[in-house]
């Protein structure tokens, strides 16, 4: 696949040549999905949180820094979290427990130390997260669950979909072009009567997609298996760089429980 | 709308992590019945699909905007086991690829949009379809109430785990009241959609809905008889 392609999926890879964007992509995930249960695990009502939420943060703005991503890009990661932190600014309102007032505003403590905490656990995971998906591209992220013994039915369907989405989402975009340019605006619920049909036809183009897909693959000799290039060793050196991410945030958490 | 990461305590997130795993392991075991390995590529498309619908918004109320789930649609079309696989393939890449939901999250969401709506939606759809008449009308109907039962009951089914596991201590009085009600909303977009996209899949490749196999009657290739005259004319 040339350059442009891959379309939503490919959207989310900064390419770069840097030792985070180098190492082996199983070793990405664990310590990612090791940094997030870290970030999780702190407690939420301990009075050093915060310092450990700010420890957490230097430890992801050094590795962003290392694989030179940008402050950009990072933040427009950020906008998933947006109907969270909705809920969360709501929580000091409605919470139980004993009340404190800030600014005139009787707000909940408990709920204040919740929606604080809910806030800065969701920033740093989506954050750690993002750099994830912006240093491995999706075929590399493919490969690394496929190290960690991902099901082959889910590999499998998970590669179709990583090579599809951008076809899949170009006849939708099409679709859309060709409904607005008829002077649709999808502004009022009478639109789920042009949205359904139209949902319905992406099915079948999909799904007959995949038919012809499929009988090529047959008539090319596939067995239900795809032929994978030899599997990379990921070294201890790899390992030990890989997991100095969730390692130093448990030193943080750490730190933080015994000096706390 | 993903749960992410620290919305749920350690434990919680752990427990609906393994129950996901059996979850998804029965789902690979019962997916032989529907598709074998070689047929992955339509269980792919299928995934394409669900993720591409749930990229179009369409309007709730009050200017907010819901999107498809697309469990209750999916499991009708390609059946329950495959709907799981699929689902849970496109919670994986929106967690990974776009942070949407959290990646320790994973086993909540797969529970929460895939175990619990898929379940709920098809398990209704096949209750109502056994009563209701063998028909398109009955077929879309018990879809649809399918489609919309299994958006409400996966919200309660989240506000349960909040209590249980949630990291606020908030009533669960009026969060279960604001969730219901928002989602009963969702619901019946979800319907509506589900019905929509049914109806025209029934009307141009009936056989590629799996949930309506039973309305497919083999017909015997015939003549057309007012044709004949036609052909013969045409011959000469």
């Amino acid at each position: 696949m040339g350059a442009g392609h891959g379309g939503a999926l490919a959207a989310a890879y900064v390419p770069g040549d840097s030792p985070v964007h180098r190492l082996e992509p199983h070793t990405k995930l664990v310590a990612v999905l090791g940094f997030a249960l870290v970030v999780v695990a702190t407690p939420v009502h301990a009075g050093w949180a915060p310092l450990a939420y700010a420890g957490f943060l230097l430890l992801l703005l050094t590795v962003a820094g290392v694989a030179r991503v940008r402050p950009g890009r990072l933040l427009r990661g950020l906008v998933v979290e947006v109907p969270f932190v909705l809920f969360a600014v709501l929580l000091p309102f409605v919470s139980r427990g004993p009340r404190t007032d800030v600014l005139g505003l009787s707000l909940s403590e408990s709920g204040l130390a919740a929606g604080g905490s809910i806030l800065a656990k969701a920033t740093l995971s989506v954050l750690a997260a993002t750099l994830l998906a912006a240093t491995t591209d999706a075929r590399a992220l493919l490969r690394g669950l496929e190290r960690l013994r991902l099901p082959t039915v889910l590999v499998q369907i998970l590669s179709f979909m990583i090579r599809y989405t951008d076809v899949v989402g170009g006849e939708l975009r099409r679709m859309q072009v060709a409904r607005e340019s008829r002077g649709f605006r999808g502004r009022h619920l009478g639109a789920l009567k042009v949205l359904g049909p139209a949902a319905g036809s992406l099915f079948i183009r999909s799904y007959e997609r995949g038919e012809r897909v499929h009988l090529a693959m047959l008539s090319r000799g596939y067995t239900g298996r795809l032929p994978a290039g030899p599997i990379a060793v990921a070294g201890g050196r790899a390992w030990a760089t890989a997991l100095s991410l969730p390692l130093a945030a448990v030193a943080v958490l750490a730190g933080g429980s015994l000096l706390g | 709308m993903h749960v992410p990461d620290g919305f749920l305590d350690a434990t919680t997130s752990t427990g609906t992590a393994a129950v996901a795993a059996a979850g998804v392991a029965l789902a690979l075991r019962g997916s032989r019945h529907e598709l074998d390995e070689r047929t992955a590529p339509m269980a792919g498309l299928t995934a394409v699909f669900v993720f591409a619908v749930q990229m179009m918004n369409f309007p709730v109320a009050f200017g907010t905007s819901g999107h498809l789930m697309g469990g209750a649609l999916a499991a009708v079309l390609v059946g329950p086991w495959t709907a799981v696989l699929c689902l849970t393939v496109v919670l994986m890449v929106q967690a990974l690829v776009f942070a949407d939901g959290g990646l320790t999250a994973l086993g909540t969401n797969v529970t929460l949009l895939g175990l619990v709506a898929i379940g709920v939606g098809y398990g209704v759809f096949r209750g109502l379809r056994a009563v209701l008449p063998a028909t398109r009308t009955g077929l879309l109907a018990s879809a649809g109430v399918g489609a919309f039962l299994s958006v409400p009951v996966a919200a309660l089914v989240f506000v349960g785990l909040f209590g249980l596991g949630g990291v606020a201590d908030v009533a669960l009085g009026p969060v279960t009241a604001a969730m219901v009600g928002v989602h009963l909303l969702i619901g019946l977009g979800e319907a509506v959609i589900t019905v929509a996209v049914l109806g025209a899949v029934l009307t141009v490749r009936p056989d590629l809905v799996r949930g309506g196999r039973h309305l497919l009657r083999a017909r015997e290739l015939a003549p057309r008889p007012d044709l004949a005259g036609a052909t013969a004319v045409d011959a000469r």
